[in-house]
């Protein structure tokens, strides 16, 4: 197998009922899909739907198999490809801590400033920053944060959305 | 769903709401097993005479029958079951119901909404459990919410790809009173997002008529979706393969789909298909699939699967295209409307075949030539195939309905029955279970009380779900059951003889019943047979013995099956086995493909 493995986002619309997340997760750990990130909340409170924004990755065919299977599943009102539809923006938000004192304290604001992450929390020793940001954004600056007392991150996954006009 | 004064409709609680609903949609019986969370439905079942029960002796043989009944009928099948070990042991019949694509609709009771997640006498979580062996699956929380779901329930299990729905009823639902108006859903209701397209789109139907015009060695490889569009589908598809003259097989699950009487017919694909059929399948130029969905027992090794040959197929479910195969042209529709579609655009016969199918013919001629099911009847001993052969010979003339259970006998049922209709042929294809055939057999014969319905059963298989040979008796079924005794799991014997260095692991049945008096015991009758020159009258006997009846005709206990494509094998490299000369290879390593 030397196929190429693709990335994918997908956005998928969804009615907002129970056991509807359970079927999409479900769907991916019974087929062996992988799930790089998973977002999930209401959109159109007053149609009851709700939009799921997915990160997977694999060959082709499989990719295909992911969206079809997505599509009839029964409370699925649509399955978007946005990889495939066009130019689309990522977005994560992220939450990190950084213990510590002395320059390295001083150098995680620095960098902070400079990816324009928000300090949301401050001791004397830590700092709790906030960040939005495409993935990889995220992981370059979770990266300079590794050797300047990073201890724990909360990332939300991806949301995405088509660029321009156009809307799925 | 609030009513105005003027068409307030009436107050009657959930079960009542069940009963009116189902008799609404057309149900003319349930097959079910009560228990406490249910009760209350029961008694809505006991005050009313539209719906008939069937009272199954273990819920899985409810789902196989409810199966049997829909693949026989063309209808949703209804079972009632109660919470907990109703709800699980209903879990193997809802798995094969969408391995299969039946359309089954499934109410399982449950405890009260205000126990659930309590760990409550007989809680399940039946939602959670039955996800990915459903088409789908509800948990009512409110009466109101009642008439919309089952009625979308129905639409749901029918349209489209069908498949099992479960409706979980809480007790407390299904005793609340609520406002139910009659009417207030019809079949044209559907679903706000599940909505199946059937409509072909013309642009791939032409390019798909384009090859298959211009093909030169074309085949039409059908399945179980042609059976699911109807008999229509059936009708419009024999007119196409005999319009164009090309050669057709079936899948197991689509036996009947084309009259396999006929001289275009292939016979079966597959693992154990005919040599003449997976080599037409493995040289082609051209595949039409319809309605089939290239199952790995179809295929063999898929790399070296029909290398050479431009691939059609046309399925209603986006999820079976370019699932296993890479197809070059893909139609998302309802079969039967798309072979319409196709046959309106077939142009006029023009004088015959063309050289190069005429070439394709002599070919197929050659590969049929070899007679691959060709079997040597000697001796005192009843070899499987010719009690198979004398069954269909003795039945074809007659209003019949064959199941089988899973195993040796089932394909060798499936080579040597052959069926000129759709919907008289019930088997568990994709799941393979074993104990399916017998009460599937009990829901055929509910839909068509005046036919001979037949369950092809190996011993073991039947074992599975013998007890509902007591709700046979119950309920006046008089199915009739032929075993093909080899005191073996053949099928595991056969893999073990063949892969496993003959080590015969726990695949032998010792301590079997003495099938007729099992049968006697029921208030049933049987016949035990062991010599060649006995089948015929066991099998007349069998038709003409009123009720239920069991004929056990001992076999040769080390007949294997073939052809076959063994496991991991490319679909051209068939082993015809000992009756063509072949040596039966043993290998001592067990294969790992499956």
């Amino acid at each position: 197998m030397t196929e190429t493995i693709e990335r994918h986002t997908i956005s998928v619309l969804v009615d907002n009922e129970p056991g509807v997340l359970a079927r999409v997760i479900g769907l991916f750990s019974g087929r062996g899909y992988n799930i790089e990130s998973l977002t999930v909340a209401e959109v159109e409170s007053g149609a009851a739907l709700s939009r799921i924004n997915l990160v997977t990755s694999g060959p082709r065919m499989i990719i295909e198999q992911i969206k079809a299977q997505l599509d009839r599943l029964v409370p699925v009102h649509q399955v978007s490809d946005l990889t495939e539809e066009g130019p689309h923006i990522e977005r994560e938000l992220a939450l990190i801590k950084v213990v510590g004192s002395g320059e390295a304290r001083a150098e995680s604001l620095r960098i902070a400033d400079i990816f324009r992450a928000h300090v949301v929390d401050s001791e004397s020793d830590s700092f709790v920053f906030e960040m939005t940001g495409k993935p990889g954004k995220v992981n370059a600056f979770i990266r300079l944060m590794e050797p300047l007392g990073l201890t724990e991150v909360s990332r939300t996954g991806v949301v995405a959305l088509l660029r321009g006009k156009k809307s799925i | 769903m609030a009513t105005s004064a003027d068409n307030s409709g009436e107050n009657i609680n959930g079960s009542e709401m069940i009963v009116r609903c189902l008799a609404e949609l057309g149900v003319e019986v349930i097959f079910g097993y009560p228990g406490g969370a249910v009760l209350p439905i029961y008694d809505a079942i006991f005050k009313q005479n539209k719906i008939r029960h069937i009272l199954v002796r273990h819920e899985q043989g409810a789902l196989h029958a409810a199966e049997g009944y829909a693949r026989s009928t063309g209808r949703v099948g209804v079972v009632l079951v109660t919470s907990g070990p109703g709800a699980t042991n209903s879990v193997t019949g809802l798995a094969d119901a969408l391995m299969d694509s039946i359309p089954l609709v499934c109410l399982t009771g449950q405890v009260p909404t205000h126990m659930i997640g309590n760990d409550a006498f007989q809680e399940a979580d039946t939602v959670g459990i039955t996800r990915p062996c459903t088409k789908h699956n509800y948990l009512v929380k409110t009466v109101e919410d009642l008439p919309r779901i089952i009625h979308e329930a129905f639409y749901i299990a029918s349209a489209g790809r069908p498949g099992p729905v479960v409706i979980d009823l809480p007790k407390d639902v299904v005793m609340a009173e609520g406002d139910y108006q009659e009417g207030t859903y019809t079949s044209e209701t559907g679903h706000r997002s599940y909505r199946p397209r059937t409509e072909p789109d013309n642009a791939a139907v032409d390019a798909a008529m384009e090859l298959i015009v211009n093909a030169e060695r074309p085949i039409f490889y059908s399945g179980g979706g042609i059976i699911n569009s109807g008999p229509a589908a059936s009708e419009a598809l024999t007119r196409f393969v005999r319009e164009t003259g090309y050669p057709i097989t079936n899948t197991l699950m689509g036996l009947g789909t084309y009259p396999a009487s006929d001289a275009q017919f292939l016979g079966m694909l597959g693992m154990h298909g005919t040599y003449e059929a997976n080599m037409a399948m493995a040289e082609c130029d051209v595949m039409i699939a319809l309605g089939a969905r290239f199952d790995d027992r179809v295929t063999g090794r898929l790399s070296d699967f029909s290398k050479g040959s431009k691939k059609i197929q046309v399925d209603i479910d986006p999820s079976s295209v370019n699932k296993n195969v890479p197809v070059d042209i893909s139609i998302i529709g309802d079969v039967g409307t798309v072979i319409d579609a196709m046959l309106a655009k077939l142009p006029n016969k023009s004088g015959g075949k063309s050289a190069a199918l005429e070439d394709w013919w002599r070919q197929i001629e050659a590969w049929r030539g070899r007679d691959c099911l060709r079997f040597k009847q000697h001796g005192d001993i009843i070899k499987p195939q010719y009690a198979l052969q004398r069954l269909y010979e003795l039945t074809k003339e007659r209003d019949v309905y064959f199941t089988t259970e899973v195993g040796q006998h089932q394909m060798w049922a499936a080579q040597f029955l052959k069926f000129e209709e759709p919907n008289r042929w019930m088997t568990s294809g994709g799941l393979g279970t074993m104990g399916y055939g017998f009460p599937a057999a009990m829901g055929v014969q509910v839909a068509h009380p005046e036919s001979l319905v037949i369950n092809v059963a190996g011993e073991a298989s039947l074992m599975m779900n013998i007890q509902e040979l007591s709700s046979m008796m119950q309920h006046r079924l008089p199915v009739k059951t032929i075993i093909l005794n080899n005191e073996y799991m053949g099928m595991v014997r056969q893999w073990q003889e063949l892969f496993h260095g003959g080590r015969y692991s726990e695949s032998y049945m010792d301590s079997l019943p003495d099938f007729v008096k099992l049968a006697e015991s029921f208030g049933a009758n049987g016949i035990k047979i062991s010599k060649p020159e006995e089948v015929d009258d066991a099998i007349r006997t069998m038709i003409e013995t009123p009720g239920p009846f069991i004929a056990d005709v001992l076999i040769d206990k080390t007949e294997n099956v073939y052809p076959m494509i063994p496991g991991g094998a490319a679909h051209y490299e068939m082993k015809l086995g000992p009756d063509h000369g072949e040596l039966e290879e043993k290998a001592e390593d067990g294969m790992v493909l499956v």
